[in-house]
């Protein structure tokens, strides 16, 4: 109906490209990590090295696989508190059954195997019920992940018997967890080259001082479900239905898309990215700690948010939250080099979530502009 | 006349001790746009969700293409080519033209041969083809219908009624959000829909619409039929005075 309207015509005229406002308010995100990264490693010695850059992704593994879930949830106009506690359950769930199998005398290899499928699989329990709870009975996300939030995490410290971690693991069962938790597909060694799978058992402390991970464990299995939950959100069916309950969930049931059902699944598949998150959190520090992921819950919700997904739902992508998650993760490790108290990270978070928001709102008044509705 | 497309017959709806809907025979014919009209409250929206499925109706029997649809669910009522297209407009504002016109029924194609994907470069296609047919042009088929106009978005609706094939179109109220340049290019594809032999039922308050596309008048009072008035013989006054009720009592024109 351009036609009709003169002033829709001058509008698509003038001198702003829509296109251009688009890519600028979506990458900001993008540049503003490039930044980040760029000023450390100006300011911050050692910031620019493969080696920390390794540690900085295996650092973000923990709040990314949670802002994987989390995206799907707030894309869908709701919110998973429970997740920082899910992560916990699956941590002290996948060490107690690790712990109890190997003590029985079975297989490390197979004790780990079960223990991991437990932890993904306890997961699952308070994402369905979150699910259903919203679903079904229509509990507001934010009371039925809140009252979760209190069952899942006293559920965590029953398992430890109120412990902050779960007590005999084996020597040998954590050395295990450590291999995979703290090891590397390949390694760098300078003056000697590169390692597959493990490092050579003859090295010169100096040398191992100089070891730099390229492919580190955490970091590929992070890859790994960022691709395939980034893939299903973007290109399949399922995906676009998230999206469009998130824009009208009235639309999505005239539309015959089973919403129930869908929010169902998608608060299931928050749980499991948290359970990956906590099975990893395990194998990284070999402990299996009913807060693991208690920290980590508010950054999974800032890294969603900076990564320009819409609290009101409808809008926005794992790479969003992707590119969250490592700025939280450089700004953890960038602080601490430059020797700056950690404690303004959450300062300087806080104010990235703001500024994230308010490009949000800008980005929408522009494109209104530009429409000239 | 041909036969209808739709017959209700003898329907009622009752809420509690309120008869919303009291023993209706309401019938359309192929290619025949029908004005609703009535007072708040006089049973127009409560007979149209009686035929759209939204409600069951105590009484009666609801027909379409001569099969009995009474009492089926919405969606099947749907899938057998009974279009409603609400105020709300029921779009995914988030989203693009292409994905509103499949919205729910989206087109997919094999990635590597075995993947299924959305393929949005389709829908787009197929979308444009629409609005074509129905002479609606949309800047850009990418744009979020947030960033569209009322009218713009209204003829997406209505696109998306016509890809689907839908056989009857129920409007509710389509011009009330509308500024004047929008509510002609509404009524203008309403009547495309009638050339392309599609029925429409057409809820309206505003009788400068009603005049402008209907052929036939039904209004209701009190949830009855009180009137039913082919265009040549309709005018303004006559239905003001059959939705006031001063036409069939004599009674004078000003109430209330």
């Amino acid at each position: 109906m351009a036609e009709n309207n003169p002033q829709a015509r001058t509008q698509s005229l003038s001198f702003i490209n829509p296109r251009t406002i688009e890519v600028l308010t979506k990458s900001w995100s993008y540049l503003f990590l490039l930044g980040l990264v760029i000023y450390f490693s100006v300011t911050g010695t050692g910031f620019f090295s493969v080696r920390n850059f390794a540690s900085i992704l295996t650092t973000s593994t923990l709040i990314m696989l949670m802002s994987i879930g989390q995206t799907y949830v707030v894309i869908t106009a709701g919110i998973d508190l429970s997740i920082g506690w899910t992560v916990g359950l699956s941590s002290v769930t996948t060490a107690r059954v690790m712990r109890d199998l190997a003590d029985s005398g079975n297989d490390i290899a197979y004790a780990m195997l079960i223990g991991v499928f437990a932890g993904l699989l306890v997961a699952l329990i308070p994402g369905l019920v979150n699910g259903v709870l919203v679903a079904r009975i229509k509990v507001p996300p934010f009371i039925a992940t809140l009252g979760m939030f209190g069952i899942v995490r006293g559920a965590a410290f029953l398992l430890t018997d109120g412990q902050q971690v779960v007590r005999g693991l084996s020597a040998e069962l954590r050395e295990a967890l450590r291999s995979i938790g703290n090891g590397s597909l390949l390694y760098y060694i300078p003056d000697d080259g590169f390692h597959w799978f493990a490092l050579p058992p003859d090295l010169e402390p100096q040398q191992l001082r100089l070891v730099s991970q390229l492919l580190p464990y955490p970091v590929i299995i992070t890859a790994l479900v960022v691709v395939i939950f980034a893939f299903i959100l973007a290109r399949t069916k399922f995906g676009r239905h998230t999206y469009v309950i998130g824009g009208s969930e009235e639309a999505a049931l005239r539309s015959g898309i089973n919403v129930g059902r869908h929010l169902i699944i998608i608060y299931v598949i928050c749980g499991f990215t948290a359970g990956i998150a906590g099975v990893l959190h395990l194998f990284r520090f070999t402990a299996g700690a009913p807060q693991a992921g208690e920290a980590a819950l508010l950054s999974s919700v800032a890294a969603v948010v900076i990564g320009g997904t819409n609290l009101f739902g409808g809008e926005g992508d794992i790479m969003g939250a992707v590119v969250g998650s490592l700025i939280i993760a450089v700004l953890q490790t960038g602080l601490v080099i430059l020797n700056i108290d950690s404690i303004w990270q959450f300062i300087v978070v806080g104010v990235v979530i703001i500024i994230a928001v308010l490009v949000n709102q800008l980005q929408a008044a522009l494109e209104r502009l530009q429409a000239n509705v | 006349m041909s036969d209808p497309i739709l017959a209700a017959t003898g329907v009622s709806k009752y809420f509690g001790g309120l008869t919303a809907v009291d023993n209706v025979d309401f019938a359309v014919h192929p290619g025949e746009v029908v004005a609703l009209l009535g007072d708040n409250g006089a049973g127009k929206s409560t007979l149209i969700k009686c035929i759209s499925g939204v409600y069951r109706p105590e009484q009666g029997r609801v027909e379409f293409n001569g099969e009995d649809i009474t009492h089926h669910a919405p969606a099947d009522i749907r899938s057998r080519g009974i279009e409603t297209i609400y105020q709300d407009l029921a779009l995914a504002e988030n989203l693009d033209v292409g994905a509103n016109v499949f919205l729910g029924k989206e087109v997919t194609r094999r990635l590597f041969g075995i993947i299924p994907v959305t393929d949005d470069i389709t829908m787009r296609e197929e979308a444009s083809g629409a609005l074509d047919e129905l002479d609606i042009h949309i800047p850009s088929l990418k744009q979020k219908l947030v960033n569209l106009s009322g009218g713009q978005r209204q003829a997406v609706a209505i696109a998306r009624a016509m890809y689907w094939k839908a056989q009857l179109v129920i409007m509710d109220e389509p011009t009330a959000a509308l500024g004047v340049p929008e509510q002609r290019k509404v009524l203008a594809l309403i009547r495309s829909l009638r050339e392309g032999n599609i029925p429409v039922i057409l809820i309206s308050h505003t009788m400068h619409d009603v005049m402008a596309v209907a052929d036939r008048m039904v209004i209701m009072r009190r949830g009855a039929i009180v009137a039913n008035i082919p265009r040549a013989e309709a005018s303004e006054e006559l239905i003001v005075r059959h939705i006031v009720g001063s036409a069939e009592n004599g009674e004078s024109a000003v109430m209330i």
